[in-house]
């Protein structure tokens, strides 16, 4: 493979046509350009996604509006949610991880290359059957139809009664697809790190990006086959007239709750944690200090990613579950913040005393500190019981996790292409839309999602397609629809400042930032093989060792 | 093209870390069961909330000998990969094609099974919540053991070939991890369906 490689670089690149180039592509193996597939892919689903997004706020802009029918609304939030947590967030994630976990922890691959490209294709073309899904899913006798039974498919909603056509199938299988994508690229994940580590890397001085790739690897074998699981029994429901969710025959709609949120609520600290390792990365770099507390914060994770499998339940408190559940999924809940919060704490830790440098990466991971407290906060509000009856369903709690998603884990994954781009493309992002991007994107996100709370709490329920004038909503609404078009603007500039800089930004060097993990020790963007020869590490920064030979961390291990 | 890093003092000598096709294994085996336990707790939850009949009481045979089948393969598996270890081909295949006999044994127990079921209970997938769950669990169980008898029967054509020797010893290894697996979740799935669900 790498002797392969090499032959093509050093051949003159312009003989080559483009469909030799696509080739390369489309056979590749290397865990770099999986990587940038899954995260071009990711973004393509990430502007799909966002128009949906668009399409649904237009729609409640003000009260009557007749921009789109119930039915078209229906598939769009479905569609929205669906697209943005499987085929933008989780792709992405995986993306980075794939580029990065290999280059931080001196390996010149995944450990199984193969499989990790069939995950890749497995979650493409997941994502391409749910969108054909808008072409077949009424099959041969109607018009098209995208699913629209909600992100999380509830019975019997997903019946065969209730949604006839395909629509529901697609999206069954799309996400079947996809599921065993995610398995396999977990899989590799984790015995990359465990069986390919350099020499010296002992975990004890492995970066955190790789530590928690590695927890959030282990939660989604233990989280995503439950939904694939699901999604089995939900085929044979469909197909095979099986009646695991069909309440007429015995069955049970509330067991397919639990059933998708088991693997729902761990799904969103599988996305957040790889965002936890972006930002212990970032935070150390431009405050030019070690992370604070590094054991702590590996405990801190491996406590949150066992917690975090025992609260799905407040997912469903208005269900009607009784007390001890009630009060045990409380318990749980509340107790995740322990050591998320103990986590907070060590990256200020980390900022404390530190020569900060308001970089755009920097200026994300700040960003993503304080709105991922918020977020926190309101959910510990909402993990009250109580407090729940009253608000489940309303736009306070789409309020509370697009600050999760947004607020905390698209302005990390921000903070990470900025921080990254350099290493993956050889060149700087511009700084001056970098500010830009960051600046527009954070007034959009409080515009929006700050003030989508307070219809929450006014009682607007989620996934209603009209509302009523006079009932205090309106304003609000037409101000989180500015807010999305702000956004909007905002991703615009960084799509453009990402193509911009590709072609003419300020060539990035090995180590732009002065950095300290391995990734930065090989050239930008690094060579087929990743390291001339493995590296050895004594610390856990290695790069810091090279520069400073006087004073190398090895000595205080 | 890429500036060597650090080969600073203290770093050990030794530096030996795990099999990466067992750690690959031992995750896929993590994931499996977890979609085990699933279909486990459906099948649990749903005991005795079928609203017609038959029940597993009626139906049900413990098939006692086929689990013995499939539960002693899991020895002859071991010690086939003992004998490749060792280069002893004659031994290895003999037990790897025994193995596969007995594998194959459970699965036409199974076979059996439902076809009784079908043809003289009128049992199928559709009729009740035990049918959906009953043929969910064991189908989805003797799936993984189909699964399993395709790649030990390539790796005896390929023993038969003569390119399965000791130093794929490892690999082998790998697989015979899975085989224990698929008897192990037989172990829940015998106690869960023929035990605890009658």
């Amino acid at each position: 493979m790498s002797s392969d490689v090499m032959a093509i670089q050093s051949a003159d690149a312009a003989v080559r046509s483009w469909t030799e180039v696509l080739h390369e592509w489309v056979t590749t193996v290397d865990h770099k350009r999986l990587g940038v597939l899954y995260i071009l892919y990711a973004l393509f689903f990430l502007v799909i996604g966002g128009i949906e997004a668009t399409i649904i706020r237009i729609q409640l802009v003000r009260p009557h509006n007749d921009f789109v029918s119930p039915q078209v609304f229906n598939r769009m939030f479905t569609m929205h949610g669906t697209t943005m947590i499987f085929f933008v967030a989780m792709p992405i994630l995986f993306g980075f991880a794939n580029y990065l976990v290999p280059l931080m922890i001196g390996a010149r691959d995944m450990a199984f290359p193969r499989l990790n490209a069939f995950s890749f294709w497995l979650t493409a073309f997941g994502g391409m059957l749910l969108y054909f899904s808008f072409l077949g899913g009424s099959g041969l006798y109607g018009a098209g139809n995208a699913p629209d039974v909600g992100w999380w498919a509830y019975a019997p909603l997903a019946s065969r009664a209730f949604s006839p056509g395909h629509s529901s199938d697609y999206w069954t299988i799309a996400l079947l697809a996809s599921g065993f994508g995610s398995i396999g690229t977990a899989i590799n994940i984790i015995a990359t790190i465990l069986s390919m580590r350099c020499p010296g890397m002992k975990l004890s001085r492995m970066p955190l990006l790789a530590w928690l790739n590695l927890v959030m690897s282990g939660m989604v074998l233990l989280a995503i086959t439950p939904l694939s699981a699901a999604q089995l029994m939900l085929l044979v429901d469909r197909y095979l007239g099986g009646h695991f969710f069909d309440t007429q025959a015995g069955g049970s709609a509330t067991l397919w709750m639990h059933f998708f949120w088991i693997f729902g609520h761990p799904e969103v600290y599988v996305l957040i944690i790889p965002c936890f390792a972006f930002a212990s990365e970032i935070i150390p770099v431009f405050s030019r200090k070690p992370i604070f507390g590094y054991p702590v914060m590996v405990g801190a994770t491996v406590c949150i990613a066992f917690v975090s499998m025992s609260v799905w339940a407040h997912h469903m408190f208005t269900v009607g579950m009784n007390s001890y559940a009630n009060s045990f999924f409380t318990i749980t809940t509340m107790a995740v913040g322990v050591p998320t919060g103990i986590k907070i704490f060590n990256w200020l830790g980390t900022m404390w005393g530190g020569k900060i440098q308001f970089r755009t990466p920097m200026l994300f991971c700040i960003g993503f500190l304080f709105q991922f407290l918020i977020a926190g906060l309101t959910g510990i509000m909402l993990a009250s019981s109580p407090f729940d009856w009253q608000l489940s369903g309303s736009y306070f709690v789409v309020a509370h996790f697009h600050y999760v998603i947004v607020g905390g884990i698209l302005f990390a994954l921000f903070g990470a292409f900025y921080y990254w781009y350099p290493k993956i493309t050889g060149r700087m992002l511009n700084e001056s839309l970098g500010k830009l991007h960051f600046w527009l994107f954070l007034i959009g996100f409080h515009l929006t999602f700050d003030l989508m709370h307070i219809p929450g709490l006014l009682g607007m329920p989620r996934r209603i397609y009209t509302y009523e004038p006079g009932r205090g909503w309106e304003t609000l609404n037409l101000i989180v629809t500015i807010g999305a078009f702000v956004q909007g603007i905002a991703t615009l500039v960084f799509v453009a400042n990402l193509v911009i800089s590709y072609f003419k930004g300020a060539k990035a060097g090995n180590d732009p930032w002065d950095a300290w993990t391995l990734e930065w020790s090989t050239s930008s963007p690094p060579p087929a093989y990743n390291f001339a020869s493995i590296p050895t590490v004594a610390s856990r920064r290695p790069l810091w060792d090279l520069k400073h030979p006087e004073d190398p961390d090895m000595r205080y291990e | 093209m890429s500036a060597t890093t650090t080969s600073l003092a203290g770093t050990p000598l030794a530096w030996k870390l795990p099999y990466r096709g067992r750690v690959g294994m031992a995750c896929l085996i993590i994931a499996e069961s977890a979609i085990f336990t699933i279909f486990v707790v459906a099948y649990l939850y749903y005991v005795g909330k079928s609203l017609s009949g038959p029940t597993p009481r009626e139906v049900l045979e413990t098939p006692i000998f086929y689990t013995i089948c499939l539960l002693s393969s899991s020895l002859t598996i071991h010690f086939a990969g003992k004998f490749l270890e060792r280069g002893k081909r004659g031994a290895f295949l003999s037990l790897w094609l025994l193995t596969i006999v007995l594998g194959g044994l459970f699965m036409y127990g199974t076979g059996q099974e439902w076809h009784r079921l079908i043809y003289e209970h009128g049992l199928t997938i559709s009729t009740n919540l035990f049918g959906t769950t009953y043929y969910s669990l064991v189908g989805l169980h003797a799936f993984h053991v189909t699964v399993g008898l395709i790649m030990l029967s390539i790796v005896l054509l390929f023993g038969l070939a003569g390119r399965v020797g000791p130093d794929q010893s490892a690999r082998v290894d790998v697989l015979s991890f899975y085989w224990h697996f698929v008897d192990a979740v037989w172990v829940v799935v015998f106690t869960v369906v023929y035990v605890l669900g009658r």
